[in-house]
């Protein structure tokens, strides 16, 4: 594949990947509602940190928004419930991340009407900003990038180094994934809202919009919409792997660089996704926690493509099966993106805060290759955007010299899988090194 | 439900990234056979069934190498004996011996390369490595230049000399090359240009044509098959550092004689670029091309040989993983040029 051209004028990152982009499948499909399905399974860890903790009991009636679980500590998150109905068990379940986790199953009420119960919530406009941060986390709001971190962790920048600009992700680099677009195409009131109300809990009046220019359409609308009062900016990016992440995404737009180990808040930014601004503009709406998202659900393996808005919970059978099924050569399914997300072993896996996309690939879209010896060919090296040695890396990591690779700035590694996609010789990088940072925490552990 | 039952298939997991590039390296590598095939018709147009043959030697040294002690992977199928076998072959004189063709393509295959541990953990070029074991080997037979010959067919040297005798007399007359001719002939001309870009000149098999190397070279830079930091760096130091040297009236040859005659042309695009035994960044690979080209100046100006290219090369192929060490890329977040002192760390 040779290098593509460059669209001058256009900030981006250096090095990075061109992977096929594949987002006409879906980004021209409007998204829909998925039917309730008849039971729900949500996990009480559907984020980073310690797993919610469960205030139901088998037996309760629970009616959707209500509080099943709630943080168990600063770096967590409540969970709600997504569905009117009864509480059936809290058991073991088989999780998208792999283990089996503990999880509230609910029977869904066939004749509900699946509304919340009235809740107050504050003006956004007259409460501190620290309650604003508290309602956040009440809603059990969490990065929808990806990483599904808890948002308002986020909204306390540490003291010595605050924050001037709110950066809005809304690249989508992902390949497959239209599910931001949708976002930003259907409900662009929702998030300018929601960069409003995140802007005054932070206390700044600057943001800006990170797009990609693939995207021309959520560029221009969410131009359209853009307040006038404030200081938000929308930035066409150039298409390019992994331009929705922090570090690239800070880089691109103000050409500075977050430095290892540091956060973005070092350099002064802070990174929310389009979907998590809509999330919180809900809130603050009609008082509507976190309990749905629009979802792709897209590749060659499933019949209908398209975009839903998908109660979390809703287990991966119900969602193939409301999408036509599978087709003939259909291979492997992929919760996320294809660079970065999760392969799934069951159809019995629920579907989470940060599921953005559900692939089901067929056979000739990942087709597997003989791995061959590295050629130290240095396609990694050019491809790698953090500047590692994922060559050498690799190497190192193949006899178990994880500490040499703690000395190669491992900890920079986001697991992007740009190594990975470029190796000629299908060498798996980004999995070497996701195991080593596994045995690495495991030695520090003993 | 599990996904078997649902698909009466075999369901795949697999790590992240679930999509690959459609790059390979099998792929890479034909691609340098398929780019070399115009450099060997030339061959075979300027030398006749003399080129065949001695080709031929040198790749099926290689392939029954490669099969015999390659290991249980098929590795003839990766394509990279096969490249070895071609560019051996390539910078032989017409009139080699075939046994001594062969025995340099064992040797480039079994010590350049298998004994390392195979594709990707040698440190030397195996085609050079084979062709520095005949010319210490067999100093004259690899010297010796088929002058013109008289017809397409004719035999351009003793290519059936058996092997341990000393080659008959070769029936056809031989002529020194551009290089030789102007370092040490009686009558110092130098070769016209269009000649060495056209190749209509006595050298080795592949060295000669300068304009058909460049487009395999420029073609495989183009797919992206071939890191084209490499041949400009040696191109660029070789023409300056040349340039010097005669321009100071220390050199014979002119900064484009340089660049068009002998070895070099072959050298840069297809024996520096070997992706194995040249470092990993683009900073590494300046720093190797310049010194090469560097390298190759020096030894032919003032060395014992009339080229130097393949010293040069095979010098600093040894030099790689200081160089990689030394041009490791900058940690990002780290100011440029100074990197981050790795004991920093946030408590």
């Amino acid at each position: 594949m040779a290098a593509r051209l460059k669209i001058p004028g256009l900030p981006s990152f250096r090095n990075g990947v061109h992977p096929p982009e594949n987002k006409d499948l879906t980004s021209g499909i409007p998204s829909r509602r998925l039917p309730f399905p008849d039971e729900v399974i949500l996990p009480l860890s559907q984020h980073i940190g310690r797993p919610a903790e469960a205030l139901v009991k088998p037996g309760d009636r629970v009616e959707r928004g209500d509080v099943i679980a709630k943080a168990s500590g600063y770096v967590s998150s409540f969970v709600h419930a997504t569905a009117s109905g009864t509480v059936k068990s809290i058991e073991h379940w088989p999780h998208p991340a792999g283990a089996m986790q503990p999880s509230v199953r609910i029977d869904v009420d066939p004749h509900s009407t699946q509304l919340q119960r009235p809740r107050l919530v504050p003006h956004w406009d007259e409460v501190p900003a620290e309650q604003l941060s508290e309602e956040i986390s009440k809603a059990g709001i969490v990065g929808l990038g990806g990483a599904a971190f808890p948002m308002h962790v986020k909204l306390r920048p540490p003291e010595d180094q605050p924050v001037d600009v709110l950066m809005v992700n809304g690249s989508e680099c992902e390949p497959y994934l239209t599910s931001d677009h949708r976002t930003m195409l259907e409900r662009p009131e929702h998030v300018h809202q929601g960069i409003r109300i995140v802007l005054r809990a932070l206390g700044i009046s600057r943001a800006v919009i990170g797009i990609e220019v693939n995207k021309p359409d959520a560029i221009e609308i969410m131009r359209e919409t853009a307040p006038t009062d404030l200081d938000v900016r929308v930035q066409p990016l150039t298409v390019k792997y992994p331009q929705g992440a922090e570090k690239m995404l800070i880089k691109a737009v103000t050409g500075r660089e977050v430095p290892s180990g540091k956060l973005p808040a070092s350099v002064g930014a802070l990174v929310q996704n389009v979907a998590t601004t809509a999330s919180v503009a809900q809130v603050f709406e009609t008082g509507q926690p976190l309990i749905e998202r629009i979802i792709t659900v897209s590749g060659r393996g499933i019949r209908q493509p398209g975009n839903w808005v998908i109660p979390f919970g809703t287990k991966l059978s119900d969602v193939i099966a409301a999408c036509g099924g599978f087709t003939e050569d259909a291979s492997e399914i992929v919760f996320g993106g294809p660079m970065m997300g999760q392969s799934q072993a069951s159809l019995d896996v629920p579907v989470l805060k940060a599921t953005g996309g559900i692939l089901v690939l067929s056979k000739s879209e990942c087709k597997r290759q003989d791995i061959l010896p590295c050629i130290r060919c240095g396609k990694c090296i050019d491809a790698c955007p953090v500047f590692l040695n994922p060559q050498l890396m690799g190497a190192l990591a193949r006899v178990d010299r994880f500490e040499e690779m703690t000395e190669n700035n491992l900890g920079d590694c986001m697991l992007c899988g740009c190594c990975s996609f470029v190796c000629p010789s299908n060498i798996p990088l980004s999995q070497l090194f996701a195991m080593s940072k596994i045995q690495l925490s495991r030695l520090k552990a003993a | 439900m599990s996904f078997k039952e649902e698909k009466h298939g075999v369901v795949k997991i697999t790590a992240a990234p679930h999509v690959r590039s459609a790059e390979s390296t099998t792929r890479i590598m034909w691609s340098v056979v398929l780019s070399l095939l115009p450099v060997t018709a030339a061959s075979i147009w300027f030398f006749g069934p003399s080129a065949v043959l001695v080709i031929g030697a040198s790749v099926a040294g290689c392939l029954l190498t490669e099969r015999l002690f390659g290991g249980q992977r098929n590795s003839i199928s990766d394509g990279s004996a096969m490249i070895t076998g071609l560019l051996l072959g390539l910078c032989l004189p017409a009139g080699f011996p075939l046994w001594m063709a062969f025995i340099g393509g064992v040797f480039g295959i079994g010590f350049g390369k298998i004994i390392f541990g195979g594709l990707g953990q040698n440190i030397f070029n195996p085609a050079l490595l084979g062709r520095a074991f005949l010319q210490a080997a067999f100093p004259v037979a690899i010297t010796t230049w088929p002058g013109p010959a008289p017809d397409w067919w004719v035999l351009r040297g003793d290519n059936f000399a058996l092997p341990f005798m000393s080659p008959g007399a070769a029936d056809a007359v031989t002529g020194a090359t551009p290089l030789g001719n102007l370092k040490f002939g009686d009558d110092p001309v130098a070769t016209p240009l269009l000649d060495l870009l056209l190749g209509t000149t006595s050298g080795s098999l592949g060295e000669t044509s300068a304009l058909l190397i460049l487009l395999g070279g420029i073609y495989l830079a183009i797919r992206g098959h071939l890191n084209w930091h490499i041949p400009v760096s040696i191109l660029v130091s070789v023409f300056a550092f040349s340039g010097v040297f005669y321009w100071l009236g220390l050199s014979p040859f002119s900064p484009l004689f340089m660049l068009f005659s002998g070895g070099l042309m072959l050298g840069a695009w297809y024996m520096a670029t070997d992706m194995v035994t040249s470092p990993v960044t683009h900073t590494g690979c300046w720093v190797f091309g310049v010194s090469i080209g560097l390298l190759v100046v020096i030894i032919r100006i003032w060395g014992g040989l009339p080229e130097g290219v393949m010293y040069a090369i095979l010098l600093m192929n040894a030099l790689v993983p200081f160089i990689n060490r030394a041009t490791q890329p900058r940690k990002f977040g780290s100011p440029r040029g100074k990197p981050e002192p790795a004991a920093e760390k946030e408590s």
